[in-house]
């Protein structure tokens, strides 16, 4: 547990430190410039935005995704890690608990003015928010996971872009599903495929850092 | 009981063959002195031995806790040398890092960001971290590059400290270092 922490401590440090208010800003950003692409309508503002929340949460989770993994296996933290006995998956878990805590959080925050900026009402702003509360653990799962599979590539952060986005449509269909009429069972599934990545990622992440390694 | 014994020991890179049939026995204060022409496997040799890399065949068995020292820093460019060596020091659960700081004659640049730190300093710090972890056996790749003849000195002082201790020292180098009564493993 005492690695556990330590190594929390140091990424939640690190992401701090190089720009975690990075996502943050993108994240405000779209939500500003949206209403200035579809115009001051506010019927479709207010229809369309909470799916607008989802596409910026997904990509502001994008963001930092290059500089989760790689770096460390360039420097040589994961080898020095791995004599240490440290295994892989504890290093991932702490990654992704470091990533969803640089960008969950706040995005959550974010999400209260972004949805004063998109006219959305209280109720669907509490249904986002849930949503988020929900869905952000699945998207940091996925970069994590997306982060390992590029380690040692060329233009890494590109391709992870590609890798992740198509599996975040899960996420995406049913974090927008959250914000119908009966959310029910939109909420039910969106809860089901952030659990399902995040129970993947360790052990793909995990293994993907030791292909990597050479 | 501190011991290294490798038998037999092949190692395959990237579909080449590097060695083949390497034995070697250490026991507490013993120490290996790795030697060969660049790339023949000598750092290849250390991976296997940390278990950072499968063996060909053969097998290597260590009884104690290792610490690996290579050309791969490991510490956070952005943070300064008393923090990135905090980092491996709560890891090790160690208490030695002001005395390995002292060892290696780099106390005074504690406050220093890890980015700005010459070649030297930098191995200085990784061979700090190497002292301070507390662990058995040294696995030491090329430890004397880029060291000037005072950090020589008190890397071989801290070599000759760990093997009175009972540690094990396994070196790879290509330049000489004083390992007295070492084992000489020559590779190719």
């Amino acid at each position: 547990m005492g690695a556990f922490t330590a190594l929390v401590a140091r990424d939640l440090r690190m992401a701090f430190a190089g720009g975690a208010w990075l996502p943050l800003a993108f994240f405000m950003l779209v939500a500003i410039l949206f209403p200035f692409g579809v115009g001051p309508d506010g019927a479709l503002l207010a229809r369309t935005g909470g799916g607008i929340i989802w596409i910026a949460a997904l990509l502001a989770a994008l963001l930092p995704v290059d500089r989760l993994i790689a770096p460390d296996a360039e420097s040589g933290v994961l080898d020095q890690l791995a004599v240490r006995g440290v295994s892989e998956e504890l290093i991932v878990v702490a990654k992704f608990v470091a990533h969803w805590l640089s960008f969950g959080p706040l995005l959550m925050i974010a999400a209260i003015p972004a949805a004063v900026l998109l006219r959305l009402s209280g109720q669907t702003l509490w249904r986002v928010e849930l949503g988020l509360l929900i869905g952000t653990p699945g998207l940091a799962a996925l970069g994590v996971m997306a982060a390992g599979l590029t380690i040692g590539l060329r233009r890494a952060g590109a391709l992870a872009g590609l890798l992740m986005l198509p599996l975040a449509v899960p996420l995406l269909i049913f974090g927008a599903g959250t914000l119908a009429p009966n959310p029910g069972s939109a909420l039910l599934l969106l809860a089901a495929s952030s659990l399902f990545l995040c129970a993947v990622m360790p052990f793909a992440a995990g293994a993907a850092i030791r292909a990597a390694r050479e | 009981m501190t011991s290294v014994a490798v038998e037999n020991l092949a190692c395959q890179r990237g579909g080449r063959m590097l060695f083949t049939g390497l034995s070697f026995a250490l026991g507490a204060g013993d120490a290996a002195m790795v030697t060969g022409p660049n790339g023949i496997g000598k750092s290849s040799l250390m991976r296997v031995l940390a278990g950072l890399l499968p063996s060909y065949a053969g097998s290597v068995s260590i009884v104690g806790r290792i610490a690996l020292a290579n050309e791969d820093a490991a510490l956070d460019r952005t943070q300064t040398l008393a923090d990135a060596l905090a980092f491996w020091a709560r890891l090790d659960s160690s208490k030695g890092v002001a005395a390995a700081l002292e060892a290696m004659n780099i106390a005074h640049l504690t406050e220093v960001p890890v980015r700005i730190l010459s070649t030297g300093q930098r191995k200085r710090a990784v061979l700090a971290r190497t002292i301070a972890s507390g662990a058995d056996v040294w696995l030491l790749d090329e430890p004397g590059n880029g060291l000037d003849a005072a950090s020589l000195d008190a890397l071989t002082l801290a070599m000759a400290t760990h093997r009175q201790g009972g540690g094990i020292v396994i070196a790879a180098s290509h330049q000489p270092l004083d390992l007295p009564g070492a084992v000489r493993v020559v590779i190719g």
